[in-house]
């Protein structure tokens, strides 16, 4: 890659990482006060269920959730590995890479199993 | 370590060179004043107690910035340092050269790379008139040049750019000071190499890898706000990118 | 070259970055594990009912609290950092930091009750 096209691609991906930062404000806050409120006395599957099953508002947040946190944590993971561990640019672009397919296959199967659960 | 009594301060000057493997701090004791300035003690101990120390100072009263040194840990002029207000509860004044620049001897940096990153940031006026024109009409309270303004007291005096973590663990990151002189020429209506600057100041070489310590504003002497600065750089790359003028 | 330890780093700001910084590996690492719990529902609710009994355990509740907390303080740095990179140039909102630290508290706190309560 140019010299000039890697600056393009690291200026967006800072982009990207401040608008999944938004994306993310929001998805936080819900969750924040999602935790709290189902925290309470305790927590079942049968309770989670209740929530989550056949729940297609439910679903499309948390899927929205997920590809947010698959966005913007493999960016900074990638930064934290250049600066503090000192790794080269092609491992830290490949663990970032890693980290977002890991939490993009994870996550979607994990808002899958709770929508779609016992079924 | 020789117990000195409050007519004299415990001073610990850092020598060394780039030759030398191993610099070191060494102990002097320095007469105390009242009003006495970092540069003060520096000056006396190369004048009267060892000849061989190496430091740099000018103006002497805060106008340079050749006599930016690390005192106590922190970057700072010497010369607009008092001796009372940065003197540890252990009475100890710890005297460095600026960190995140190559050591030329004891209390001088190279500066040169300081000063590259700052032409590689486009940090200089270029502009498509010349005498025979007209002079060039600028606005003082527009947002433009009200940015710029906030930005152009700066003397290159890397203060900055010793206090910032990012320069050291990102050898190429271009640093606080250029980045802040690139967005003041980005604020200036006249300048005509807009395209080119915004190129040279994106990437992670540039403003993104920035990630707001805040060190630099933190410590600059004239109380100027690189951060602000590198922040306007991302808006204004942004904007560019997203218009597809990149 | 000399570089700069702990004095250099002792104000509000480089601690703001820091605990953002920190915050955000510590989630990124547990991310992944909250995703494999939860994606035990796809075993049947007995299997998702045995996992949560095991994070009845109070070691795994203080995790719990401490990871709640941390995701309070990393919202709200990052939007103090929102607003230092796009709104207008007011300084390195130091207030935010404050109200911040002051917002992940009592959300730490209002969990650690959801908890007991």
């Amino acid at each position: 890659m140019s010299a000039r096209a890697d600056v393009l691609a690291q200026a967006r991906r800072w982009y990207w990482q401040r608008v999944s930062a938004m994306v993310l404000a929001l998805c936080v806050l819900v969750h924040l006060v999602t935790m709290i409120v189902a925290a309470r006395g305790g927590l079942s599957a049968a309770e989670i269920f209740s929530r989550t099953q056949g729940n297609w508002a439910f679903a499309a947040f948390y899927a929205v959730f997920v590809l947010a946190c698959a966005v913007h944590v493999p960016i900074g993971l990638a930064a934290i590995a250049r600066e503090w561990w000192q790794w080269g640019e092609r491992f830290s672009l490949l663990l970032a890479r890693g980290a977002g397919l890991l939490l993009l296959v994870l996550g979607l199967r994990a808002v899958w199993a709770v929508f779609a659960a016992g079924s | 370590m020789n117990s000195v009594s409050n007519a004299h301060l415990n001073v610990r000057i850092w020598r060394g060179s780039a030759a030398d493997a191993d610099g070191r701090f060494v102990d002097y004791a320095v007469p105390r004043q009242d009003s006495q300035t970092v540069l003060d003690v520096v000056t006396h101990v190369q004048r009267v107690l060892d000849p061989t120390l190496s430091y740099r100072y000018a103006c002497r009263v805060g106008m340079c910035g050749s006599c930016a040194m690390s005192v106590n840990g922190r970057a700072r002029w010497t010369c607009r340092t008092h001796v009372a207000k940065v003197l540890g509860a252990d009475g100890v004044l710890e005297i460095a050269p600026l960190a995140n620049l190559p050591v030329v001897k004891d209390l001088a940096t190279d500066m040169r790379g300081f000063f590259d990153k700052w032409a590689q940031a486009q940090g200089h006026f270029q502009g498509a008139q010349s005498r025979h024109d007209d002079f060039a009409r600028v606005q003082p309270e527009t947002p433009q040049r009200k940015a710029a303004d906030a930005g152009i007291e700066c003397i290159g005096c890397a203060v900055c750019y010793a206090s910032c973590d990012v320069v050291q663990w990102r050898p190429q990151f271009l640093g606080p000071a250029a980045m802040n002189r690139a967005w003041t020429l980005v604020n200036d209506v006249r300048d005509t190499a807009q395209l080119e600057r915004l190129r040279a100041v994106a990437g992670d070489a540039g403003c993104h890898s920035c990630h707001t310590q805040g060190s630099c504003t933190e410590q600059c002497p004239k109380g100027l706000a690189p951060t602000l600065a590198i922040a306007g750089l991302k808006r204004t790359v942004a904007r560019a990118a997203v218009k597809g003028k990149l | 070259m000399r570089r700069n330890d702990h004095r250099a780093r002792a104000h509000a700001s480089w601690w703001a970055f820091w605990l953002h910084r920190v915050s955000g590996l510590l989630l990124a690492v547990f991310l992944p594990l909250h995703f494999t719990l939860l994606g035990q529902a796809l075993e049947g609710a007995a299997a998702l009912d045995g996992i949560l009994r095991f994070t009845d355990n109070p070691l795994v509740k203080a995790a719990e609290w401490g990871l709640v907390t941390l995701l309070a303080l990393h919202l709200t740095g990052g939007l103090r950092l929102l607003l230092i990179e796009f709104g207008s140039g007011d300084g390195l909102r130091k207030n935010w930091i404050a109200a911040g630290v002051g917002f992940a508290t009592a959300t730490g706190l209002a969990f650690a009750l959801a908890l007991v309560g």
